[in-house]
């Protein structure tokens, strides 16, 4: 009964993955030299810069809406996009958009924040290379956080609530637990080769851990529609 | 409850794993025979083949002197005129390049390469006989015993020199009875760097000038235990080489013409200052031989490449040695002669009775072969097809020298280089083989770990089951292990006529494993039906669930050098995703926030909460609360961390140094705060602890330990730590009272820590029961009713009480049989019972922070603070435990299922190996804390169980606090039980009130079962560790880091397994006295209340 809802996925899916793939190969056509070991945090920034803003875009057009509460009725439609706050009139509604779009960026920002702590917390050097952990913060804050951002808003509660057995209440919900569970997990897993001796350029850290990343995004991608088309006489939401 | 049953179960499991180990060792771990034969002077060695004496020839010096300097590294003896700031152990021995390069002829200075193992006895026994000593004598350290080879004092002996020894006291008991005259000194004390040399200087020059000798043996420990002390980069150690070369100087003074002089090194010394282990910091030493005779027929760079070698291997001494002096060569050398010292053939006509190179190698490659021959014919051990090979190399040879020496021709110069190759290439061999397997035995001792880890579990899911039954089961298979373990040695004794045990044990353990899984089977199909589908925990879902998949990764990573070279981390790193897991999983569940009514009302799917919204979020609080605190102790705890030589670029934590060492006293002094802060706050959390839950209250002996010992304890190391950081030089006048303190302190801790511990041991009950008065003025006939209430009375709160209240006691007797049935309620409380329900973890958290307390007594003062993580992670543990273990309602049902899920388990376990690390250990032998054995006993020990366990306790400090902590995880759920947030649960019918830990005591047989089935979880985790790195060794057996990484770590897994079960055992044992003590305490409750 979702199929419409699982191709439109599915094919948003495709152009993330696309835009993945293109953040890889434009520049290395382009710029000389860039390749994804040697210059890694170029490349990571590209692959963050690319899925965020093909994200962004894609959500908005597809107007997929955070579920708002019913004393925030009328701004549901449209709640979080960046043209979308200059396209609609009204002052009030205009400045609720901002301030959205004010606190998504605050909460990206704190959420990279979070994540560098994580990574720390799991051994990442603290002080050497800050740089490099921070950016695989901000690789998994596009990876996943802005995707939250996307699909229900600026509200952590709801986060909190998707990641739980009964908490999705919608196809998107569901593909955002799983796309977000394999991007971390991607992330967890390319934390092993690390310590292991074969001294070769993708062991470096952070190499190993955003490209463990970025295949378990990649997979998420391609797992949550076919999943979800699998399981579809399975699911059930309450309340859309 | 049933006491014995569970003991005795977990005895079996144990000694089931035990034996699994033994048999493994005793497969894995090399072994090379000695041939107890000895050369003599009628040997037939001689250049020609006809027999003369040996001994007869005049040899080329009378004498000789040996100068061993322990760990004279080779970096120590170089000297650079050009290096203008020189570290402190840098041109601190100028004399021997002095020497060098003014008389050419006379000196020479080599590099000098050890064979690992490098300590001190296994060099003294490789440098006198001559052979490899193996592995396996890395233990024998302790106690040394004679040296039963061949050796050069043996053949000094026969040839009637008069061997002269005086230094460190190993040689006095590898060599007992050799000497003409001994003068050992005692050498265990590393932190004594001037008795021995002292001693030896006292002697040295009057014995030299004396002619009551033929060779002189110094050893000098200085340096070596300045290394220990201070690491080789300190100004004491610039002192120490200094004085060397002043004796090095004195002594070529002293030298006559026929005498000569090797000092040497027994092994180098890593930049810590340790060494034991094979990096080349440790087995490069220094050789220096001198004689005011010419000794070298050529200079240097005359001579070329061939006979001019770049290191001398330590076995080249002996023959050397051996043909200089003109004695034979020890039977079981491997060595080959140092050619430079040897004339070229033909120049030995104006030497005095000296051989020519030649004909030393011949001499040399003939006892070589003929040791060869012997040992072959002896052990199977040295693969055929080299042995013919060198066989038939030898018949080559030896026919080739005799046609030269027969036809006096001049060799040609092939003929001494196919010599020495072939001498290397025994050396090769001999040193490739002694590392051989006994792959029967390892492969017993696998099944046998195997089908142990099996038992265990099986044991830990049917642990309910058994507990039920009236027997344990365990009688079939003991009587068959008894039964099979017998008849193999009687068979073993009627066919070889010996009884090797390993096999008798090894059967024993088999089948009595193989009957009882095979009897579980049956058991467990039976129960099976009642049950439901039980089967199927091998799904793939399943094993990738985290509590299965990170032990398995756990496990997986001991097959990898890397992962156990970085096994700290990575450890720590499993801990953190796991303890990540389970806010996760509980919000997956939906049950970390309180269900928000809209939603789930309407859906419809979860039941009634069992829970109000607020005690969710309260213990969602306390459980996100504990997790950070854990996440932060695991942070911490990397700081702490020693490093690995094969780490590359790893500082060692600056805490890890005892205070003594630091040089900069505003440091000293931070150091010696923080460690007394965390000392502070470890006795303090202790006490908040039992004060809480109202444990401080009664007059027993626990309580007693609780508040004076643990508090005298604390204040003993606080001043020790002060005492022995204080340096030497500075308070000279207090010296002896410096000294007394650090011999007295320490022992007081230990004798406080021994009271405190027996006290908690003979009355470790902690409740204090205060009668009210109108249970004493009612008559004796009528039956009293025991109520606690939450209330607290004035006086409680005087003493910081929280009374703990017990209600149906009377109920609880009656299933005791202790009293009749038949009593009337009045309604009223008669006893009101403080303490009571912690009554059992009270004296287990005691227990564990005593001995803590005396663990950290052990270690270097800065560990305080790891310890405190240490306890802060316990604690965390216990919390997220108990509060995730409330908010899933495990509980809740009130049944009395006390099962402990496997997370928290596997999270305790892997705690204990992460705080190994974090404790400054490292699963090699060189970072052993040898330090251990000497607090309190400063001035070495005579025997050598003592310090042997005052290391192993250091070693294994956190393997012994967690397991014997872990029965907390069974209690902590309860300690922190919810009050009255149950309602329409079956088991408390007066919701307000605590029952805490005495619930356990309402269900003495789900008690039971879960205390086993706790502690064969605990064990599984431990085995199952022990089996893969059991695996790692039998698999990676010829792997190039199995003796550097694979095989020290099989031994600290399996000697920390033996550990931590021992000390479950006592975990376990505390709490089942405890059982016994509550158990007499009602008894003697109720005459005392009818009254
Ligand atoms: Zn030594
Ligand atoms: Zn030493």
């Amino acid at each position: 009964m979702w199929d419409h809802e699982i191709r439109a996925m599915a094919s948003t899916h495709a152009i993330i993955a696309a835009s993945v793939f293109m953040a890889t190969v434009v520049p290395a056509a382009l710029v000389r030299g860039f390749s994804v070991y040697g210059t890694h945090l170029p490349w990571l920034y590209a692959v963050s810069g690319a899925v965020a803003a093909v994200s962004v875009a894609a959500f908005w057009l597809l107007g997929i809406s955070p579920p708002t509460k019913k004393h925030t009725l009328g701004y549901k439609e449209f709640p979080k996009s960046r043209c979308q706050a200059f396209s609609k009139g009204s002052q009030d509604k205009l400045i609720y958009k901002l301030s959205r779009l004010f606190r998504s960026c605050v909460y990206f920002f704190l959420s990279c924040l979070f994540f560098h702590a994580v990574v720390v917390l799991y051994g990442a050097p603290l002080i050497e290379s800050a740089l490099e952990t921070f950016s695989l913060a901000v690789l998994l804050t596009s990876l996943t956080t802005l995707r939250c951002l996307c699909v229900l808003g600026p509200n952590v509660q709801a986060w909190i609530r998707v990641f739980s057995r009964h908490g999705a209440m919608s196809v998107w919900d569901t593909c955002l637990q799983i796309t977000v569970a394999c991007t971390l997990v991607g992330a967890w897993v390319g934390a092993f080769p690390i310590p292991l001796d074969w001294d070769r350029p993708w062991q470096v850290w952070p190499v190993s851990c955003s490209l463990g990343a970025t295949i378990g995004f990649l997979t998420g991608l391609v797992a949550a529609p076919a999943w979800i088309h699998y399981h579809r006489k399975q699911l059930t939401y309450k309340c859309k | 409850m049933k006491r014995l049953p569970v003991l005795w179960l977990l005895l079996w499991v144990c000694a089931l794993y035990s034996a699994g180990i033994y048999l493994f060792v005793g497969g894995f771990l090399l072994v090379r025979l000695e041939v107890n034969r000895t050369s003599t002077c009628g040997d037939v060695l001689q250049p020609g083949e006809e027999p003369a004496d040996f001994c007869r020839v005049q040899p080329r010096f009378r004498r000789a002197v040996l100068l061993i300097v322990d760990a004279l590294k080779i970096d120590f003896t170089w000297f650079d005129p050009h290096n203008a700031a020189p570290r402190p152990y840098e041109n601190k021995l100028p004399v021997l390049e002095e020497t060098v390069s003014s008389r050419p002829a006379h000196s020479r200075l080599y590099p000098f390469r050890a064979d690992p193992p490098t300590t001190t006895m296994q060099r003294i026994k490789g440098f006198t006989t001559g052979s490899l000593p193996t592995f396996v004598d890395v233990g024998n350290n302790f106690a040394s015993s004679a040296i039963l080879e061949d050796n050069l004092i043996h053949q000094f002996g026969q040839v009637g020199k008069r061997v002269v020894f005086m230094g460190d006291d190993t040689w006095e008991n590898l060599f007992p009875k050799k000497f003409h005259r001994s003068l050992p000194f005692p050498s265990f004390n590393v932190k004594d760097l001037h008795t021995v040399d002292n001693g030896i200087l006292q002697h040295l020059y009057t014995t030299m000038v004396s002619d009551d000798w033929d060779i002189l043996v110094a050893h000098f420990l200085g340096v070596d235990h300045c290394g220990h002390r201070f690491g080789p980069d300190h100004p004491a150690m610039a002192d120490k080489l200094t004085q060397m070369n002043g004796v090095i100087r004195s002594v070529m003074d002293r030298l006559q013409n026929d005498t000569l002089l090797v000092v040497m090194g027994d092994h180098g010394m890593t930049d810590t200052g340790d060494h034991g282990g094979e990096s080349q910091k440790e087995t490069d030493a220094a050789i220096f031989l001198y004689s005011p005779s010419p000794l070298f027929p050529a200079a240097p760079s005359e001579v070329g490449g061939r006979s001019e070698p770049d290191v001398v291997p330590q076995t080249d001494l002996v023959p050397t040695l051996a043909l200089l002096l003109g004695v034979p060569i020890p039977y079981s050398s491997v060595g080959q002669v140092l050619l430079p010292v040897f004339p070229p053939h033909g120049q030995t006509k104006g030497a005095v009775g000296g051989l020519s190179q030649l004909e030393a190698l011949w001499i040399n490659a003939k006892q070589v072969n003929r040791f060869l021959e012997t040992y072959s014919g002896m052990a199977k051990d040295i693969p055929p097809e080299s042995l013919s090979r060198l066989k038939a190399d030898f018949s080559r040879l030896s026919s080739e020298y005799l046609a030269t020496v027969r036809r006096g021709r001049p060799p040609s110069p092939q003929l001494a280089a196919s010599l020495q190759a072939y001498l290397t290439s025994v050396r090769d061999t001999c040193r490739a083989t002694w590392a051989r397997f006994n792959p029967l035995k390892m492969a017993a001792g696998l099944a046998i770990l195997a089908f142990a880890c099996l038992t265990c579990f099986v044991l830990s899911e049917l642990s309910f089951e058994l507990i039920r039954e009236d027997g344990t089961g365990l009688r079939a298979p003991v009587a068959a292990a008894l039964m099979t373990g017998g008849c193999v040695a009687a068979g073993q004794l009627s066919a070889r006529g010996y009884v090797e045990v390993a096999w008798c044990l090894a059967a024993a353990a088999l089948s009595s494993e193989l009957l009882f899984l095979w009897r579980a089977r049956r058991s467990g199909i039976a129960g099976a039906e009642k049950i439901g589908p039980t089967s199927g925990w091998l799904t793939p879902r399943r094993l990738l669930a985290p509590p299965v998949l990170v032990p398995l990764l756990r496990c997986a990573s001991l097959l990898s050098d890397s992962y156990v070279i970085a096994e700290g981390r990575a450890v720590t790193f499993l801990v953190l995703s796991l303890a990540l897991y389970i806010p996760i999983r509980l919000n997956w569940d939906g049950l970390l926030l309180p269900p928000s009514h809209d939603s789930l009302k309407a859906a419809g799917i979860l039941p009634p909460p069992a829970l109000s919204p607020s005690t969710v979020r309260k213990e969602s609080g306390t459980l996100l609360a504990c997790l950070g605190l854990l996440v932060g102790s695991l942070y911490l705890s990397l700081s702490f961390h020693a490093c690995r030589e094969e780490q590359g670029s790893c500082q060692p934590s600056p805490f890890l140094s005892p205070l003594s060492r630091l040089q900069d006293s505003r440091l000293k002094n931070l150091h010696y705060v923080l460690s007394v802060f965390a000392l502070a706050l470890w006795t303090y959390l202790l006490r908040r602890c039992l004060r809480h839950y109202g444990n401080l209250n009664s007059a027993s002996g626990a309580v007693f330990a609780a508040r004076w010992v643990l508090l005298l304890l604390s204040v003993c190391l606080a001043l020790y730590w002060a005492v022995s950081a204080t340096p030497e030089d500075s308070f000279r006048n207090l010296a002896e009272l410096i000294a007394m303190a650090q011999l007295a302190l320490p022992r007081a801790a230990f004798c406080l820590l021994g009271l405190g511990l027996a006290l908690i041991w003979l009355d470790p009950l902690t409740v204090y029961a205060k009668t009210k008065v109108q249970a004493s003025a009612r008559g004796p006939s009528v039956p009293p009713r025991y109520r606690a209430s939450t209330a607290i009375s004035p006086q409680a709160e005087l003493h910081h009480l929280i009374p703990q209240i017990y209600q149906r006691m009377r109920r609880s007797l009656d299933d005791d049989g202790e009293l009749s049935a038949g009593s009337e309620a009045d309604g009223r409380p008669a006893v009101e019972a403080y303490g009571l329900g912690t009554v059992y973890s009270a004296p287990l958290v005691l227990f564990c922070g005593l001995l803590g307390m005396g663990l950290l007594l052990l270690h270097p003062e800065g560990m305080a603070l790891s310890f405190l993580l240490l306890l802060l992670q316990m604690g965390a543990v216990l919390h997220i435990h108990a509060s995730s273990t409330t908010l899933s309602g495990l509980h809740g049902a009130g049944s009395g299922c006390f099962n402990v899920p496997w997370t928290p388990v596997v999270l305790w376990s892997l705690a204990a190996t992460q705080f190994f690390h974090a404790t400054g250990h490292l699963p090699t032998f060189p970072s052993i804390q040898w330090g251990a054995a000497f607090v309190g006993f400063p001035e070495g020990h005579t025997g050598t169980v003592l310090p042997a366990s005052l290391v192993t306790l250091n070693t294994f400090a956190s393997h012994i606090l967690f397991s014997v902590g872990c029965p907390l995880l069974l209690f902590w759920p309860l300690v922190c039980e919810v009050r009255g947030g149950r309602p329409g649960t079956a088991c408390s019918e007066e919701g307000e009130d605590a029952v805490m830990e005495m619930r356990l005591r309402e269900n003495p047989q789900q008690f039971s079962s879960a205390l086993l089935q706790l502690s064969t979880r605990y064990l599984f985790v431990l085995g199952a560790q022990v089996f893969a790195s059991v695996c790692a060794a039998a698999i990676l057996r010829r792997h190039l880091m199995v003796w550097k990484v694979f095989a020290p770590k099989l031994m600290f897994e399996a000697s920390g397994f033996l550990v931590s079960s021992a000390s479950l055992l006592i975990g376990v044992t505390l709490v089942l006295r405890v059982d016994v003590a509550v158990g007499r305490w009602f008894k003697r409750l109720i005459p005392d209340a009818s009254r």
